[in-house]
C-alpha cells in the first residue's frame, strides 16, 4: 500500500479538566479515500479533526499530512488541508467573494479568479458573490463555510458533520460535491450521525466512542455483515434436537425447540433457503410460520458502542 | 511540496481584512476621535487656554497638541487590535486563522500592522486637525516619527494581548477604560509634572504614559519632562515586555487553543 497521506498514531487528548477526549487513536487513511467516522455526540470527533487542523494541540502522539508532521511540519500540512467546521461561524460584514478570496490568500494561494469562481458557480453561490454574508440564509452560509475551505485548493477535506441541520437541497449539492472531490484525488474524511450518509459515501467506517475508535472497516465488510439475514422458521411440534438431516445448514434450535434459526447472506447467488424448506418437507418436520430479519448499520453500531461502553462499567 | 518559510500572502490577508473592517467604520473610527479632539481645542486650547500662561514657552493649546495625539495613538490601537483578534473568538472565525499555515509571528504582524496604521494614520489627522486651532512646530521630525511610530505599534501589540486575554465584550472596555485613560491623564497630557506638587510627581514617574507623552513632546516643542533617554527606554521597554507575552501566549497556547 502506498504511504498514507493521513498517518495518525497513538494520538490522545487529555483536557485540564481531566477529561479524555481521545485515548490512543491511530489511523491511516489513503490518498483520495472517503473515510466517515461515526460516533455519538462527545466521543471525540471533533477533538481529532481539531488536532489535526491545528486548532487544538494533542496531549500525546502524532500526526502527519502527505508525511508533514502537523507540529514541525505545519505550514506544509495544513496548506494540503481544508476545514469545514460543525459551527456555522462566518465574517458577518464581508462579501462573500471577498471572504473566499481572504482564505485562499491566507493559506498562502496566489488569486485565482477563475478557481474561485468555478468553486462559487459549484456552490450556487456565484449571483450571491457581492452580498454580505450576514444577508444569506444559514443553508447559504454553509456553503460559504464549504467555498472558504475548498478555496486553497486542499487534498485533503475535513467535513465536520457537513449535511447537519442542511436541507435536502444543500444536502444533494454537497454529496455532488464530495463525489467531484474525490474524482479529483481529494480525501475526505467526514464525521456523521446519520449513517445512511457513511453508507452512501463512504469507502471506509470508523466508529468513535468515549475517545476511543472502537471499529474500523471496510463499508464493503460492513455491508456484507448487513447483508446477513436470518430466517426463523416457526415449527408446529418442538425438536429435543436437530436432525442430523440438516446437517448441511448452519442452524440453531432456540425458543425450548420451538424455532430453528439460520443465518444466510441475501446477496449470495444461492440463500440455501429453497433446499432448506425441501429437506424439512422431506424430514416431515412441519412448519407454520416464516420471518426473515436483517440487522442494519445502525444496529451493528449500537450494539458495538453499547458493548463498549458496558464493558467500561464492569 | 516544498515548505514556504514566510507566508507574506496570509500577513497581506490579514492586514487588508483588518483595514477594510477601517474603511467600513471609518465614521466610528476616524470622525468621533476628530470631533473629540476639536472639542478638546476649543473647551482647552481657546476658552482655558487663553486665560492661561505658557507652559516651558509654549502656547497652553499647542502644549496639550502632543499629549492629544497620544491619547488617540494609545486609545485606536488598543481597541482596534484587541478587538480584531477578540472578534474571531467570539463569533468562532478564529478556527480559519489557527488552522492556516501562518505562523505566530505573522498572525502578530497582519494584526499589529493594521491596527498600528490605523493609530498612525488617526494620529495624523489629529495632528492636521490641531494645526488648524493652534500653531505648531515640529523640531525634530525624525524623532515625532520615531515615537509615532514605536507607541502605535507597542500599544497595538499591548492590545492584541487584550484581546486575547478578553473573554467577553466587559474585558475590553475594562483595558481603555480604566487604565489607559486614567495614566494618559495622569500622564501630563494636559500639563507638565512639573507643576505637580513632589509627593506627586514622584508617583507620577512610575506611570509610563509620562514617558511616551514627554518624549513625543520633546519632539514637538525641544523640552520635556523626562530626558528623552528616558522616554525611549520606557517607549523600548514597553514594547519588549508585549513582545514577551506575545510570544508565552502562542508558546503555551493561552486562550486560543485548548
Amino acid at each position: 500500500m502506498a504511504a498514507p497521506i493521513l498517518d495518525i498514531r497513538n494520538l490522545s487528548k487529555t483536557y485540564a479538566s481531566g477529561l479524555t477526549a481521545l485515548a490512543d487513536v491511530s489511523l491511516q487513511i489513503s490518498k483520495g479515500e472517503i473515510f466517515a467516522l461515526l460516533g455519538p455526540n462527545g466521543a471525540g470527533k471533533t477533538t481529532l479533526i481539531s488536532i489535526v487542523c491545528g486548532i487544538a494541540t494533542a496531549s500525546s502522539g502524532t500526526a502527519s499530512v502527505a508525511g508533514h508532521d502537523i507540529v514541525g511540519g505545519y505550514r506544509a500540512a495544513r496548506t494540503l488541508i481544508g476545514l469545514v467546521p460543525q459551527e456555522l461561524s462566518t465574517d458577518t460584514w464581508e462579501t462573500v467573494l471577498a471572504t473566499v478570496n481572504y482564505s485562499r490568500e491566507l493559506f498562502g494561494r496566489a488569486p485565482n479568479r477563475a478557481f474561485v469562481e468555478k468553486t462559487l458557480r459549484d456552490l450556487s453561490l456565484w449571483e450571491k458573490r457581492n452580498d454580505r454574508i450576514m444577508t444569506l440564509s444559514g443553508g447559504m452560509k454553509r456553503r460559504v463555510m464549504i467555498a472558504k475551505a475548498l478555496a486553497h485548493e486542499p487534498e485533503v477535506l475535513f467535513l465536520d458533520e457537513p449535511t447537519a441541520g442542511v436541507d435536502v437541497e444543500l444536502r444533494r449539492d454537497m454529496w455532488a460535491l464530495v463525489h467531484e472531490m474525490r474524482s479529483r484525488g481529494v480525501t475526505i474524511i467526514l464525521t456523521t450521525h446519520y449513517i445512511d450518509e457513511a453508507e452512501e459515501m463512504a469507502d471506509r467506517i470508523g466508529v468513535i466512542s468515549r475517545g476511543k475508535l472502537i471499529l474500523v472497516e471496510e463499508k464493503l465488510a460492513l455491508m456484507r455483515q448487513l447483508g446477513k439475514k436470518q430466517l426463523t422458521v416457526q415449527l408446529t411440534e418442538p425438536l429435543q434436537q436437530l436432525p442430523t438431516g440438516l446437517a448441511d445448514w448452519p442452524l440453531e434450535l432456540t425458543n425450548d425447540g420451538t424455532q430453528l434459526q439460520f443465518r444466510f447472506d441475501a446477496n449470495a447467488e444461492r440463500t440455501g433457503i429453497p433446499g432448506l424448506l425441501r429437506r424439512l418437507d422431506e424430514l416431515g418436520v412441519g412448519y407454520k410460520d416464516l420471518h426473515t430479519a436483517q440487522s442494519s448499520l445502525e444496529e451493528i453500531f449500537v450494539s458495538l458502542v453499547s458493548e463498549r461502553e458496558s464493558g467500561r462499567h464492569v | 511540496m516544498s515548505s514556504v518559510r514566510f507566508n507574506g500572502r496570509g500577513v497581506w490577508a490579514i492586514y487588508k481584512f483588518e483595514m477594510a473592517r477601517f474603511r467600513r467604520t471609518w465614521m466610528q473610527s476616524l470622525v468621533t476621535p476628530v470631533i473629540t479632539t476639536s472639542l478638546y481645542f476649543v473647551v482647552f486650547g481657546a476658552a482655558i487656554g487663553s486665560r492661561m500662561s505658557e507652559v516651558g514657552g509654549v502656547p497652553y493649546g499647542a502644549f496639550i497638541v502632543p499629549g492629544l495625539i497620544m491619547l488617540s495613538l494609545l486609545t485606536e490601537g488598543l481597541s482596534s487590535a484587541s478587538f480584531g483578534i477578540f472578534f474571531p473568538k467570539f463569533t468562532g472565525t478564529i478556527y480559519e486563522l489557527l488552522s492556516a499555515p501562518v505562523s505566530a509571528f505573522e498572525i502578530v504582524l497582519g494584526y499589529v500592522g493594521a491596527a498600528a496604521t490605523k493609530s498612525v494614520i488617526l494620529g495624523l489627522v489629529i495632528l492636521a486637525t490641531a494645526s488648524l486651532f493652534v500653531p505648531l512646530k515640529i523640531m525634530h521630525p525624525a524623532a515625532m516619527v520615531a515615537f509615532l511610530l514605536l507607541t502605535a505599534v507597542s500599544f497595538s501589540l499591548f492590545g492584541f494581548i487584550t484581546g486575547i486575554w478578553a473573554k467577553g465584550f466587559e474585558h475590553l472596555q475594562f483595558v481603555p477604560m480604566l487604565v489607559i485613560t486614567p495614566l494618559t491623564f495622569l500622564g501630563g497630557a494636559f500639563y507638565s509634572i512639573d507643576m505637580l506638587p513632589p509627593a506627586w510627581r514622584t508617583i507620577t514617574l512610575f506611570n509610563p504614559v509620562v514617558y511616551l507623552i514627554s518624549g513625543f513632546r520633546w519632539s514637538f516643542y525641544g523640552s520635556s519632562d523626562v530626558s528623552v533617554g528616558w522616554s525611549l527606554a520606557a517607549t523600548l521597554g514597553f514594547f519588549a515586555l508585549c513582545l514577551v507575552l506575545i510570544v508565552w501566549i502562542f508558546k503555551t497556547g493561552y486562550r486560543l487553543k485548548n
